[in-house]
């Protein structure tokens, strides 16, 4: 297993994060995504917008190496899935949220997190409980995830994505059920963490929350990519 | 509409996230045995606090038990010859709804997802899932064999000290195989019905031997040598055979 640790922020900015070539996706005989290709820099925070059913969760799961693609190939940080390292290079360098929050809901969200952080080969309590405050919570907060509202369940699965300091983050609808305040706090997080070098993806429907915090909006139709426009572009427009 | 990138307008936040980023052991390479034992705590946690398999396989096995006895005189001669049929058959149904639980448990909310963008080892889980359905399993044994025993009138006659090798033999087959078939069937419509399916042929040696072996110890008839043999070369096949698959069934879709 290989795990690749980047020199500097520069040296990790010369590798496209995600290199997409020509790829496919059919779920019997609908395409979720059809013969994709586009590369996205490192270092830069990428809003994936579109109608429902677009394909933008189905990119984002194959991104993750969740789906195996129909054909095509997914590249991240230049390590191809399917490579001698079965993609284990790749996994260690990405933070994953889904829609559902991927939290054993019998579990409070400390257990949650120290769990989650074992699989990293992380055993440091006190940074799970800094994640969970990083995201807002109360790491002391005893009850399961299971009776949290909803919004504080997608903190704490924000939280354990982070766990682990990863170089991508794939985030698929992160705002949904928080309240403002809280969400406006995650955008500031992550606009954070972009600065810090960090190639980030959000999946959304609340463009707006991310308006000052985005580098490119990425718009995807019926299983591709109908464009791409960077905060400059808008600029220059406007 | 003006989009351009703030500057971190929150010290604190930043200075948090600089916090989290600045550990120095953040990538290291997954260290097997702490997977292994985090993953098996977890789900001996889960299982203690909501005691959903314990209770069905307990409950299910007492009914067997039941059951089985108002069917013919459970003190008769032939008692003893058939009480190893009777045992195994209730342990192998009663945990097979332990199986189903494990996994279940696993697709809520999608939680393997978390594991397979995780860097540890497929195998891990699958030995977690292994040992946490052999101390279940194990566990209701303890539990019902006394009854068993009580119920049937039992009496060994032959050397029982190789009774808990047959039970520790037994047990890993029925698991490991269980375990295996339950993560296939977990993505298929009617798994409670694909489960029992699959597993149940494919487990007919193992029962087979586990039967006749603890029949033979039982009634002290003659050797139960190549049973015990039988069983340990069928853990030791399905085991390596079920680690080998075992990454493969993770990942299919």
């Amino acid at each position: 297993m290989t795990s690749t640790v980047v020199a500097s922020p520069q040296a990790a900015r010369a590798v496209p994060a995600v290199v997409l070539t020509g790829l496919t996706k059919q779920f019997g005989r609908f395409a979720a995504l059809r013969n994709v290709s586009a590369e996205f820099a490192a270092g830069r925070l990428y809003v994936i917008l579109g109608e429902n059913g677009a394909g933008k969760s189905t990119m984002l799961r194959a991104i993750a190496g969740l789906l195996r693609p129909t054909s095509g190939r997914v590249s991240v940080f230049g390590l191809a899935y399917g490579g001698s390292d079965s993609g284990r290079g790749i996994l260690g360098q990405l933070g994953y949220m889904a829609h559902p929050s991927l939290l054993y809901d019998e579990m409070s969200a400390m257990e949650n997190l120290i769990y989650s952080a074992r699989l990293y080969g992380i055993d440091d309590e006190a940074r799970c409980a800094a994640a969970i405050t990083l995201v807002g919570l109360d790491p002391a907060l005893n009850r399961p995830v299971g009776q949290y509202s909803q919004g504080m369940r997608q903190r704490t699965s924000l939280a354990r994505a982070l766990l682990h300091d990863p170089r991508l983050l794939l985030l698929d609808e992160p705002f949904s059920n928080v309240d403002v305040t809280s969400a406006r706090g995650m955008v500031q997080l992550l606009s954070n963490m972009r600065d810090a070098g960090k190639t980030i993806f959000v999946v959304t429907h609340q463009a707006r929350l991310l308006a000052q915090a985005a580098d490119e909006f990425v718009w995807i139709h019926s299983g591709n990519i109908a464009s791409r426009v960077t905060t400059l572009d808008l600029e220059m427009v406007q | 509409m003006t989009i351009s990138a703030t500057p971190s307008a929150k010290p604190d936040a930043t200075s948090r996230a600089v916090n989290l980023t600045s550990e120095p052991a953040l990538r290291p390479e997954s260290p097997a045995p702490s997977v292994l034992f985090a993953t098996l705590m977890k789900d001996l946690r889960l299982e203690w606090r909501s005691k959903d398999a314990i209770n069905s396989m307990l409950f299910f096995a007492l009914l067997v038990v039941v059951v089985f006895s108002f069917s013919f005189d459970p003190t008769g001669d032939d008692a003893r010859r058939i009480a190893g049929g009777l045992i195994w058959v209730a342990f192998l149904f009663a945990a097979v709804v332990a199986l189903g639980q494990t996994w279940a448990r696993e697709i809520r909310n999608q939680v393997l997802d978390a594991y397979r963008v995780s860097t540890a080892p497929a195998n891990d889980l699958f030995l977690a899932k292994a040992l946490g359905n052999f101390l279940f399993v194990s566990v209701l044994e303890v539990v019902m064999t006394p009854l068993f025993v009580v119920f049937y009138n039992l009496r060994v006659i032959g050397p029982a000290y190789l009774l808990p090798v047959i039970g520790l033999l037994g047990t890993w087959a029925l698991v490991v195989n269980g375990t295996f078939f339950a993560a296939i069937s977990l993505r298929t419509r009617s798994r409670e019905v694909m489960l029992p399916l699959i597993l149940f042929p494919i487990s007919i040696p193992a029962l087979l031997g586990m039967v006749e072996a603890t029949k033979i110890i039982l009634t002290g008839e003659s050797s139960a040598k190549f049973w015990i043999v039988l069983l340990a070369v069928y853990d030791l096949v399905f085991t390596t055979i079920c680690l080998t698959l075992f990454e493969t069934v993770l990942d299919a879709e």
